[in-house]
């Protein structure tokens, strides 16, 4: 296996580029924006943030200069890939009115083919988990799977762990396990700079075979790995998952959800950036002369009151059972209901908090004292 | 029996007018909007100016002066249905800051002859006197949010007016946090949305115009701003702006006032 490993260097990487444009896909990269590295379009290397990285710790994230000429020096921003695969706004349907009542038409979602650049290992399971929400056999979702089947995925091993990083703790990374096409690792050191280029599906294969590469070599393998090694003994964060399912099943009315809800702003800022995080309001609207009516779906967030609003009232209307529900939801009940945790210790629900509320810490507060 | 269009009021208290004018803004709509209804009375578009009873009345503008609570107390009698628009109409409006101090020292300073002024001691939203059936937030407000709430109620559903933060529209449209990016104090997390995030979107923190959210924690915002080097009388202007005397701004400012 390890002798089948490429090495391609910066100029490689833009041919990559080139032949995904060519086969017609979107490509979607990291790129430098408002202060922060987003997915975006790209159409080149060049639009890569080339020397850029980041620093995060809960409630903070700052981009900062590197010393080096890294293109994937960083770890993960506010953007995850779920804005591509399930957008934030979608139209269902729309209907006009005639004579006798009115005629649907179907949404036909989007029919766009993507290439994701940058995808890192806990994103890949991110996308993986999603999948088991949004085509799990019980229920499919036309939308969803229409830009998915489509994605091509060039994964990035990450040879640097975040602030608030913990996918070691969530078994997701660093390291990318598989359900991409291609893999990156990035490697700068005394002899160069060069990604090793892992083939992972014939679709994969097909991209590379058109780019200018040579076999790597064992030891330029082995730094790759050591760099991945890096990233896995520096976590920012850990999470303590023994037994969590029944920890939190057992402590819902555990003091220190109040304590955490003294500080939760319940601004769903959390949920937003969270990759796995699927839920959604739907609202219809007419125009003013009622002859036309259209239904959308758009991201929204079980911190909003007005999302477990049901006849008759709402069932979470403090903070602390909202923080509660979307927790537990998160560490546990997700479990219950598709099988694995629905964290991949990305960090950015920490990050990206505005109060800098650390759901590793929460975790720990409440198992410290925990019932069994 | 022929089918009769709604009968539409504009009314306004105490304000800047604004808000009002935000249905005049609304240009590509305005024509149908006015087709659906009949424009009963607008003073501020036409001097056709007809009596009620009214289907639907929007007003503009807080209760200042004893004229408004006569004024406010009749409209309410002649709409079937009363909509009160902007942070006048829903919170009292940036006149509010008054509502801290002794107003008769303020027509003592602006006016040459204050014993003709006659005004109430404190601006209070429309609510504060009659029932309203949907308040519309915002200085000013939205015109799209405008023209939904009109929708809504002449085609008998439930206006989509969101009351989350403004995080979520934040979200929605991709913005990077300028809170934990920037460092920039924020009242994103505590103010209702309804401006399409406006003021993050150009890089600057929430004023909070849309006044609170359904659901605040303000203490815990206000904390993280002095973490961010606002002392507590920043916070308490910040707090003290367009919905200065709704409740969550208001307590939240009042804590800081020391």
């Amino acid at each position: 296996m390890a002798n089948e490993m490429k090495k391609i260097d910066k100029n490689g990487l833009g041919s990559i580029i080139s032949a995904l444009l060519e086969k017609g896909y979107k490509v979607i990269g990291p790129v430098l924006n408002g202060g922060a590295i987003i997915y975006d379009e790209i159409t080149g290397v060049n639009d890569l943030p080339e020397g850029w990285g980041d620093k995060q710790e809960a409630a903070t994230y700052r981009v900062v200069k590197r010393s080096d000429k890294a293109l994937f020096g960083y770890v993960v921003g506010p953007h995850s890939w779920k804005k591509f695969l399930y957008p934030q706004k979608t139209k269902l349907w729309e209907a006009e009115k005639n004579n006798k009542g009115f005629d649907i038409k179907p949404s036909n979602g989007t029919a766009v083919k993507y290439a994701f650049l940058g995808v890192r290992s806990c994103e890949l399971n991110a996308i993986q988990i999603q999948d088991r929400v949004f085509n799990n056999g019980m229920f499919a979702d036309t939308f969803y799977n229409k830009i998915r089947k489509e994605i091509f995925t060039i994964a990035v091993n990450c040879t640097q762990a975040g602030g608030t990083c913990f996918c070691v703790s969530m078994d997701t990374g660093p390291k990318a396990k598989g359900g991409y096409d291609l893999a990156l690792t990035e490697v700068i050191n005394e002899s160069g700079h060069y990604f090793i280029l892992d083939e992972g599906s014939e679709k994969g294969r097909e991209i590379s075979s058109k780019v200018l590469s040579s076999e790597a070599s064992q030891d330029e393998i082995s730094a790759a790995d050591k760099a991945v090694k890096n990233a896995e003994d520096n976590m920012g964060r850990k999470m303590n998952t023994d037994g969590i399912k029944e920890m939190l099943y057992n402590n819902h009315d555990h003091p220190a959800w109040a304590l955490i809800a003294a500080r939760c702003l319940s601004c769903a800022n959390c949920t937003m950036v969270c990759p796995t995080c699927f839920c959604a309001n739907v609202d219809d609207t007419t125009d003013l002369t009622g002859s036309h009516t259209e239904r959308w779906r758009r991201w929204d967030s079980c911190f909003a009151l007005d999302y477990s609003k049901v006849a008759g009232g709402n069932f979470r209307t403090s903070i602390k059972a909202r923080y509660r529900q979307w927790m537990t939801h998160k560490l546990a009940s997700w479990i219950d209901q598709f099988g694995s945790s629905g964290c991949v210790g990305c960090g950015r629900c920490i990050s990206w908090c505005p109060v800098g509320i650390d759901i590793t810490k929460e975790v720990e507060l409440i198992r410290e004292t925990a019932k069994a | 029996m022929a089918y009769k269009k709604p009968r539409l009021a504009v009314f306004k208290m105490s304000s800047c007018d604004g808000c009002q004018l935000s249905l005049l803004d609304a240009e590509d709509e305005l024509l149908d909007v006015l087709g659906g209804v009949e424009l009963a009375y607008f003073p501020e578009a036409s001097s056709k100016m007809l009596k009620g009873p009214y289907d639907i009345g929007l007003v503009e503008g807080s209760i200042t002066t004893p004229r408004n609570v006569e004024e406010i107390r009749q409209i309410r009698k002649d709409c079937k249905i009363l909509i009160t628009i902007g942070s006048c109409a829903t919170a009292g409006g940036i006149q509010a800051l008054r509502n801290w101090k002794d107003v008769k020292e303020f027509t003592k300073i602006v006016y040459a002859s204050p014993e003709y002024i006659s005004t109430l001691d404190r601006s209070l939203p429309v609510s504060a006197y009659v029932h309203v059936d949907f308040e519309l937030r915002g200085c000013p407000i939205n015109k799209y949010q405008l023209i939904e709430v009109l929708n809504a109620f002449l085609n008998s559903r439930k206006p989509n007016v969101a009351t989350h933060s403004v995080c979520i529209d934040c979200k929605l449209k991709e913005n990077v946090c300028v809170m934990v990016a920037h460092g920039t104090a924020c009242l994103g997390p505590v103010t209702q949305t309804g401006c399409n995030a406006l003021c993050p979107s150009y890089d600057r923190g929430c004023f909070g115009c849309y006044g609170p959210m359904d659901s605040t924690n303000t203490a815990s915002l206000a904390k993280e701003f002095k973490i961010l080097g606002k002392t507590s009388f920043d916070v308490m202007t910040m707090f003290r702006n367009f919905n200065a005397y709704a409740e969550p701004f208001r307590k939240e400012s009042e804590a800081n006032e020391k």
